[in-house]
């Protein structure tokens, strides 16, 4: 079947077979490996990207369910060599040790954030709770999220 | 790579396109809005429908509101729409309880309230929400419009009244003034599926118990509920020896089965500790205190 997606403002049409899971889609058609394809169980949230503007697991969600609509993947966060805040948030936390979970937790955190531009630490936990760090890391994850908060989008990246 | 058998997609734009489709297409087909129940199931092959039917762009079918004496959902409101919406948080606080336990943020934001009763997963949390608030479900075809009992409407796991040219549409459930609700659940970990949870509303009149409703999921209790609970405590005063009491009925409904989540013994001891803390929340709110 075809299918027209809209991926980071750009609008692609592809032939798909029905059952092509998103994350599929955008990794192995477009080469937007940014997103990890990690349980395939909807448990991990390593896949998560937005769709219409929310947080979706794409390894749950089938690419034609997306066609007519906006998807939005971690490759958006980057501005023109500008880093999002909340990249620049894990860079200066150390939020990240192996990155296999990063993707999925960064767009994650950019939708909390725009909605509880303060969220307090407990806001934080939960608004990543369907977001798995095998390295535990969820400490400094946190942190990443608080600095994203404290250094919104205006500023310069750091040096 | 977990990947589902293949099927033909149509999008429905209608829920009378959505009817006429499954009509056209027969019992193979399935409607399909979140998905995450289905997609799992069918990228283990337990689901092979041959034709899904995506219901996603029904529009007008995710409503919170109120409809004279009752509280109507549309069969297409997510999960989020749940926990947020300020006409539950102000009837029935159970909802804000349960949904807050359900999965994830992330899943909460796909799944619906349609597809999860649908579902019938015997330890769906809504399920038994519905329970124990006496809730109705609408259900329509291509003839009509019925209206069904939630208490009735699980034929068995994963099996619901809705035929195969049907579709659930709406959930109705009655304003009671007054009322205090709860929900309890214990979970192996952060958004897995119960070891065993349930709810409770309780309406007060001069200090005893009016009106009341328990539901029970994952521990096998016979339509999500427990009467014998329920009757046990009308009239009376929600004391703790009551409520107790209570509990043991409730507990003595269930059937739970053994498997990785625990034993028999323990899941029937946790159900009628959770209804117990359930009802005794429930009944602190309807009495205006924090519960």
């Amino acid at each position: 079947m075809q299918v027209t997606v809209t991926v980071n403002g750009e609008e692609h049409t592809s032939e798909v077979e029905p059952r092509l899971l998103l994350v599929h889609y955008l990794r192995d058609h477009l080469g937007l490996t940014g997103t990890h394809w990690g349980c395939d169980t909807t448990n991990c949230g390593a896949c998560t990207v937005w769709l219409d503007g929310v947080p979706v697991k794409s390894c749950t969600v089938l690419t034609a369910m997306a066609s007519g609509h906006e998807v939005r993947t971690v490759e958006s966060l980057e501005v023109d060599g500008v880093l999002d805040p909340v990249q620049q948030g894990f860079m200066q936390e150390h939020g990240l040790q192996c990155g296999f979970c990063t993707p999925g937790m960064m767009m994650t955190a950019r939708r909390l954030l725009d909605d509880v531009p303060d969220p307090s630490e407990q806001q934080i936990r939960e608004g990543i709770s369907g977001n798995l760090c095998r390295c535990t890391g969820y400490e400094n994850i946190v942190r990443a999220v608080r600095w994203a908060a404290e250094h919104p989008a205006t500023e310069e990246a750091p040096a | 790579m977990q990947t589902p058998a293949s099927f033909e997609y149509e999008r429905a734009t209608s829920v009378e396109q959505a009817l006429a489709l499954l009509e056209q297409h027969g019992p193979e087909a399935c409607l399909v809005a979140g998905g995450h129940s289905l997609l799992p199931m069918m990228k283990l092959r337990l689901a092979t429908p041959e034709v899904l039917i995506d219901i996603n762009e029904l529009p007008d079918l995710g409503y919170v509101r109120v409809e004279g004496s009752e509280i109507a959902i549309g069969a297409l409101a997510r999960h989020v729409d749940l926990l947020a919406s300020p006409v539950l948080r102000e009837h029935y606080r159970i909802f804000e309880e349960a949904e807050h336990v359900i999965a994830d943020p992330i899943v909460r934001n796909r799944g619906t309230v349609g597809g999860s009763l649908c579902q019938a997963d015997p330890s769906e949390d809504l399920s038994a929400v519905c329970a124990a608030l006496g809730a109705r479900l609408v259900i329509q075809s291509a003839a009509g419009r019925r209206t069904v009992e939630a208490r009735g409407f699980h034929v068995g796991p994963y099996e619901t009244l809705v035929g195969p040219a049907e579709m659930l549409v709406e959930v109705r459930l009655p304003i009671r003034p007054g009322a205090g609700s709860a929900y309890q659940k214990v979970e192996r970990r952060a958004g897995d599926y119960a070891i065993a949870a349930a709810g409770a509303f309780v309406v007060l009149e001069g200090g005893m118990v009016a009106d009341v409703g328990v539901g029970i999921a994952a521990v096998g209790a016979p339509q999500f509920t427990a009467p014998g609970a329920e009757d046990y405590l009308r009239g009376k005063e929600p004391s703790e020896p009551h409520l107790a009491e209570a509990a043991r009925l409730a507990a003595e409904a269930t059937a739970p089965a053994v498997d990785q989540r625990g034993t028999v013994e323990y899941k029937r001891h946790l159900a009628g500790e959770l209804v117990r803390r359930a009802l005794r929340s429930a009944a602190a709110r309807a009495a205006g205190q924090e519960g």
